[in-house]
């Protein structure tokens, strides 16, 4: 086999080995299902009311959850590469002859098909509680493709995050900053109801883009808000992909 | 092939400012059991991590099974077998689905890494395990286990470091076992222990390491010898007169420890019988009378405490 086929060997085995801890921790992964259906329909009824939106507040806030549960997912992944790390078996891994990337391969792999079951669980959701798309088939597939790049960009961040953090107690520390990193965005209210300021620093962030472009191709209007969205996530990976992988070389530092 | 399986010249490795290895030299020969014998903070598991290509050396020149560790890291890899202090398994897969799981990553396919994984199950007694997730075995069963899949690809070179800590009796006449059952098979193990008794039992030969460098070396019997041959061990009746006897016996009372808790006094002696008289008839003239009187090899024990004694005693300034 080439190398290509031995990276690509190895990492579809650490992606069964996710696959394998799902199979065994079922709990778990409904768990993580049920948390942002949780989010939806708490601001869907507890809190919300639609701050500052025209029409139907369901069909602002669904892209909205989307997009936020795709920033979450930081912190899932950030967690899950801190306890493997953290895990004798890592050990194992690295004295083996296997492709050096495959073990942050295998974890991308299954966080992006946890992503993706998520965003299916969440539109069905949706749809029960009346949200209705005015975009056809080919809009609202080209929404998940561009939430699914945002939620990669949020992986590699994440792994980044926990490759630099090391240890677990550091999990809790970037916990509680991407709460508000998530919240200062348009994923729930508009930001024509806030502050100028603060309405400027929203329409920067890039989950921001995203929401709003998956709004548009929901909607089935036209959206300028699609290059931003393809474009913040690139950048992102183009800055944090790299880091994270010298990162992992270096663990035998 | 040579006939040499590890060598290191001159490692060096920091963590800040603490040295952990600190100019080590070894040669282990092909087809032999290697004991390193350390106490805590010696740089045995730092050794090992260097070895087993999971820790980059600082300096020094490092081969295993013919390859750099650091240059041809790969290469090494697919030569070498690692159970470390910690398991390194999958805790939540069963033990068949982790042995499949690491015989892939070596690259068998998946037939041969099933066929293997059963093999390993049969011959480490784990055959009846079942789905049980490695996380609900005992210390023993892990152990046994992290042991199988270090041996999935029948290793040159096998690190063992401190294959028995934290495992009680039981468990540590398995692993001693499955250790030895290796041999023979012409593996070479470079194990490390704190337990002097383990590297007695064990190793072919012993380098006893502190402050991260070798500070002795030799088989288990050159290194008893080492330190002057035989001892006399006395137990008095009375521990009140342990003070006057050493006064009094034929002995460098420098040389001589005291345990007054077993009423023992034992020091190295170089001729057995101008010994054992002498210190029959200085008891008897002083009328100091023994319980019991032993002349004995010297344990590891001894071995050790002597030789790093000796080490820090030189390294503290005068």
């Amino acid at each position: 086999m080439t190398p290509t086929a031995y990276a690509l060997s190895d990492s579809w085995t650490m992606t069964r080995r996710e696959l394998a801890h799902w199979a065994r921790q079922p709990v778990r992964i409904a768990v993580g299902l049920v948390f942002p259906v949780m989010l939806l329909l708490m601001f869907g009824y507890l809190i919300g009311g639609g701050r500052g939106v025209a029409g139907s507040y369901i069909d602002y806030l669904i892209p909205g959850m989307l997009a936020l549960t795709m920033a979450f997912g930081l912190e899932s992944t950030m967690i899950a590469v801190t306890q493997d790390l953290n895990k004798g078996v890592i050990d194992r891994f690295r004295s083996m002859p296997m492709a050096d990337g495959a073990v942050l391969v295998g974890r991308s792999a299954a966080d992006m098909l946890q992503s993706a079951l998520t965003l299916v669980a969440l539109m069905a959701v949706g749809y029960a509680l009346g949200w209705r798309t005015g975009g056809g088939p080919g809009a609202v597939l080209a929404a998940v493709g561009l939430l699914l790049l945002f939620r990669f960009a949020m992986l590699w961040i994440g792994i980044h995050l926990a490759l630099v953090a090391g240890k677990p107690e550091m999990v809790q520390a970037v916990q509680i900053l991407v709460w508000p990193v998530a919240f200062l965005s348009n994923a729930l209210a508009h930001p024509g109801t806030m502050p100028d300021w603060l309405g400027t620093v929203v329409e920067w962030n890039p989950m921001s883009h995203t929401a709003s472009a998956v709004r548009d191709l929901c909607a089935g209007g036209g959206t300028d808000h699609v290059a931003a969205a393809v474009l913040w996530p690139l950048i992102l990976l183009a800055v944090f992909f790299p880091l994270a992988v010298r990162r992992f070389g270096r663990l035998s530092k | 092939m040579a006939d040499t399986a590890i060598t290191v010249e001159g490692a060096e490795k920091k963590y800040g400012e603490k040295k952990a290895l600190d100019g080590l030299d070894l040669t282990v020969a092909r087809g032999t059991v290697h004991g390193i014998l350390g106490p805590n903070g010696a740089g045995k598991t730092t050794l090992v991590r260097v070895l087993s290509t999971l820790l980059r050396p600082d300096a020094g020149r490092i081969e295993v099974a013919g390859h750099d560790v650091v240059t041809q890291a790969r290469a090494v890899r697919t030569r070498i077998g690692l159970l470390g202090q910690h398991a390194a398994l999958d805790e939540e897969l069963g033990g068949r689905q982790n042995l499949e799981m690491f015989g892939r990553l070596y690259h068998l396919g998946a037939r041969r890494a099933r066929v293997r994984a059963d093999e390993l199950l049969e011959r480490f007694g784990l055959a009846d395990t079942g789905r049980k997730a490695v996380g609900r075995y005992s210390g023993g069963m892990r152990r046994r286990l992290d042991l199988a899949a270090s041996l999935i690809t029948d290793p040159e070179v096998l690190f063992l470091d401190e294959p028995t800590t934290g495992l009680d009796p039981r468990g540590r006449a398995e692993v001693w076992s499955a250790v030895r059952s290796l041999v023979g098979g012409g593996t070479t193990v470079l194990l490390t222990t704190q337990y002097l008794e383990e590297a007695d039992q064990l190793a072919d030969r012993i380098s006893v390491v502190d402050a991260g460098r070798v500070i002795a070396e030799g088989t288990a019997d050159e290194l008893k010898a080492a330190l002057g041959g035989d001892r006399i061990d006395v137990v008095l009746r009375d521990a009140g007169q342990l003070g006057a006897a050493v006064a009094l016996l034929p002995l460098d009372p420098a040389d001589v420890r005291v345990d007054a808790d077993r009423r023992l006094l034992s020091a190295p002696v170089t001729d057995r019988m101008t010994a054992l008289t002498g210190v029959v008839r200085a008891l008897h003239e002083a009328g100091i009378e023994a319980e019991d009187i032993a002349l004995r090899r010297p344990t590891l024990d001894e071995v050790f405490l002597h030789l790093t004694g000796d080490d820090r005693r030189a390294k503290e300034p005068a």
